[in-house]
């Protein structure tokens, strides 16, 4: 049925009083999120949304309180990395950072020590979690995606919408929709995503959208040749971007003559990845 | 956001690490009363921001005070890869006896810092990767530990450094670590990292890529930005929060998200277009930033047609349409304007822009055929 998020998650919105917290948190809701609890540091005792999610001071008095299993992150990129540690530390298994702009000797040290305590963090920079039908956890629209029995996993924000929307013309549904986010260091990556789509059964293809920039891509084609046998359809962003100038995210870069486009599209190519040549191409590929 | 040799040599001065004497000149008086304080033997070395000064000959050794003041005179009116030269650093001349290489940057792959040093060090390291990639030691530091002891040791050890030199070696790798850390660098780099004839190490070129995202956290750093390496509309698209490239193509592009702003660019090329810029409005298009936006587009005489392509999540195409009426209205543009708008509010947002004189796509493909058609005068 899906991956990371489900009708089970019990979700913790750090930054809920924010104006983006606020707004996103509110769709959550409506989409059918379970929403236990909010924090917000110096604004514990507070109600928000109608009265129906609290607010605490910390993570660690919410999750006790609430018990939460899950928390996404609204807060500013200054104030996140601790927020990130704070989740971690309270116990919290699965974290979701949306915000941008996180330096990036900040998110190693978030990633090492995350790594060491065996906590997923998916993002940051990213636009979070949809499982279609059950709940989303960050910023993805809800009725842009159907239920169905694609998997997708994405660097990118729009471009996934555009994608789900494409899907969704054609009548093909999604089980779980995850942004890993467009930084150089983030917390989940492309192996780890497909490595979940390949044992849920109710996912039967998968979609992979990459960008210009690092290598995953070309990991993930070595994944997919050595451990996936569901097909995989990608499309990658970037062939004309010049070297050596990031194209808005931080981590879409070609330097040092790594992280080209034809470079992706070569590896997924011969590890019998089918690679579409512009984003409305995949809902073509999937039928 | 790249620092002066100069700034980094003297960012890395603040921790330990050993620098020529010297200092920047911006005319050639005051480099030749520097030289007179350092004894005469010099080195003239420009501050640009490209690589291959020296080739250029932006990087000359004066042996008087007179010689320093007439090469300072030739480098200061120098234009090196079409930057000017506005300063030059001079710096006491080293007797080198060998050239070493000494860097710190992320390894996003291992999402760890990671320390490089090479025997080979004074010329291209990338180029000593490509050719000779087992020159290079490389040891990756735990960003929670930092930089330990033993690992500056097994780099001195494994490039065959004079072991009279380690302890200083040590030090210096300490500091650039500390620099590196301290600064939110992307890279710091010392090349050469030199052994003089009297055997002293010396830093005698340095470099620092500073992290953007962390510039808040430097503002005395951020304010070493050097305009002259970047195209002014680029300046100017930052200040409104937008991230703008300008290429060299002739259809302009508005989209918002940086991976569908990388998608759309590459459809236009899949058509036979090509774009003249990257630009990514971010979320919340308000007329305020759709109008600064197809300001700095159209400021780029290259540009015979612009392609909006908005995607409505969270931000509402009817919103981002009353956005570009708006910017219309103000900016006035004479080249033909495609707008494609899709997802939340698509159709309110058309009806919104059907009284604007614009051509309107609903796929991606039919937005970039008619793009590329209407630069060559068609309507598609």
């Amino acid at each position: 049925m899906s991956i990371l998020v489900n009708q089970d998650t019990r979700l913790m919105v750090q930054g809920i009083t924010g104006n983006e917290g606020l707004f996103h948190s509110q769709q959550m809701l409506e989409y059918g999120t379970n929403i236990v609890a909010g924090v917000t540091p110096g604004k514990g005792g507070e109600w928000v949304l109608d009265g129906k999610v609290p607010v605490f001071d910390s993570v660690s008095i919410a999750a006790n309180a609430r018990g939460a299993n899950a928390s996404v992150i609204f807060v500013p990129a200054r104030f996140a990395p601790d927020a990130i540690f704070e989740a971690a530390d309270a116990g919290i298994q699965m974290i979701v950072c949306i915000t941008e702009g996180i330096p990036v000797q900040d998110m190693m040290r978030v990633r090492n020590y995350l790594d060491q305590k065996g906590v997923r963090l998916v993002g940051p920079n990213c636009p979070g979690l949809l499982t279609p039908g059950e709940a989303k956890v960050g910023i993805i629209p809800g009725d842009i995606a159907i239920p169905g029995n694609v998997g997708v996993v994405s660097r990118s924000g729009t471009l996934t919408y555009e994608v789900l929307y494409a899907l969704k013309l054609v009548d093909i549904g999604v089980t779980t929709c995850v942004g890993i986010g467009g930084d150089p260091v983030n917390g989940t990556n492309f192996i780890d995503v497909l490595g979940m789509f390949e044992a849920d059964p109710y996912t039967e293809q998968v979609v992979l959208i990459g960008e210009i920039g690092g290598t995953d891509e070309e990991k993930a084609a070595e994944f997919i040749t050595s451990q996936m046998t569901k097909p995989v359809i990608a499309f990658i962003a970037g062939q004309t971007a010049p070297p050596g100038k990031r194209m808005g995210h931080a981590g879409a870069i070609v330097e040092g003559g790594e992280g080209l486009a034809a470079d992706k599209i070569k590896a997924l190519e011969s590890a019998g990845v089918r690679v579409a040549k512009h984003p409305e191409e995949i809902a073509e590929l999937i039928k | 956001m790249k620092l002066q040799e100069y700034q980094s040599k003297q960012y890395f001065a603040k921790f330990g690490v050993p620098i020529p004497k010297g200092r920047v000149a911006v005319t050639a008086a005051e480099a030749k009363q520097i030289a007179e304080e350092l004894g005469g033997r010099v080195v003239i070395k420009s501050q640009v921001l490209v690589g291959g000064r020296g080739k250029a000959g932006g990087i000359r050794l004066a042996k008087s005070p007179k010689e320093a003041e007439d090469l300072a005179t030739q480098i200061l009116g120098m234009e090196i890869k079409g930057l000017p030269v506005r300063k030059v650093l001079v710096d006491e001349a080293a007797n080198i006896e060998t050239e070493i290489y000494l860097g710190i940057t992320n390894d996003r792959a291992a999402r760890k810092p990671v320390i490089m040093a090479s025997a080979a060090g004074g010329v291209d390291i990338e180029e000593v990767a490509r050719q000779t990639p087992e020159k290079i030691i490389k040891v990756h530091i735990d960003p929670l530990l930092g930089l330990r002891d033993y690992q500056a040791r097994d780099l001195a050890a494994r490039i065959d450094l004079p072991r009279d030199n380690w302890r200083t070696f040590n030090q210096i790798a300490h500091g650039l670590w500390e620099a590196y850390k301290a600064s939110d660098a992307n890279l710091a780099e010392i090349n050469p990292l030199v052994i003089t004839t009297d055997m002293r190490l010396l830093a005698l070129d340095g470099k620092m890529v500073l992290d953007d995202n962390a510039l808040f956290r430097h503002p005395e750093l951020a304010e070493m930005r050097d305009r002259d390496v970047e195209v002014e509309a680029e300046t100017e698209a930052r200040k409104y929060g937008l991230s703008y490239i300008q290429l060299d193509g002739e259809i302009g592009c508005m989209v918002n998200g940086a991976g569908l702003a990388m998608a759309t660019m590459d459809i236009i090329k899949l058509f036979g277009g090509e774009p003249a810029n990257f630009l990514d409005i971010g979320g919340g298009a308000s007329a305020e930033k759709v109008a600064a936006a197809l300001r700095i587009i159209l400021q780029d005489p290259n540009v015979k047609v612009v392609l909006f392509n908005i995607f409505g999540g969270i931000t509402r195409g009817d919103e981002v349409a009353r956005g570009i009426l708006t910017s219309l209205e103000e900016v006035k543009p004479d080249v033909p304007m495609i707008t494609r708008l899709v997802g939340t509010n698509a159709e309110e947002g058309r009806q919104i822009l059907a009284e604007a004189d614009m051509i309107t796509a609903e796929t991606l493909v039919s937005a970039a055929q008619k793009a590329v058609a209407a630069t060559q005068g068609g309507q598609a």
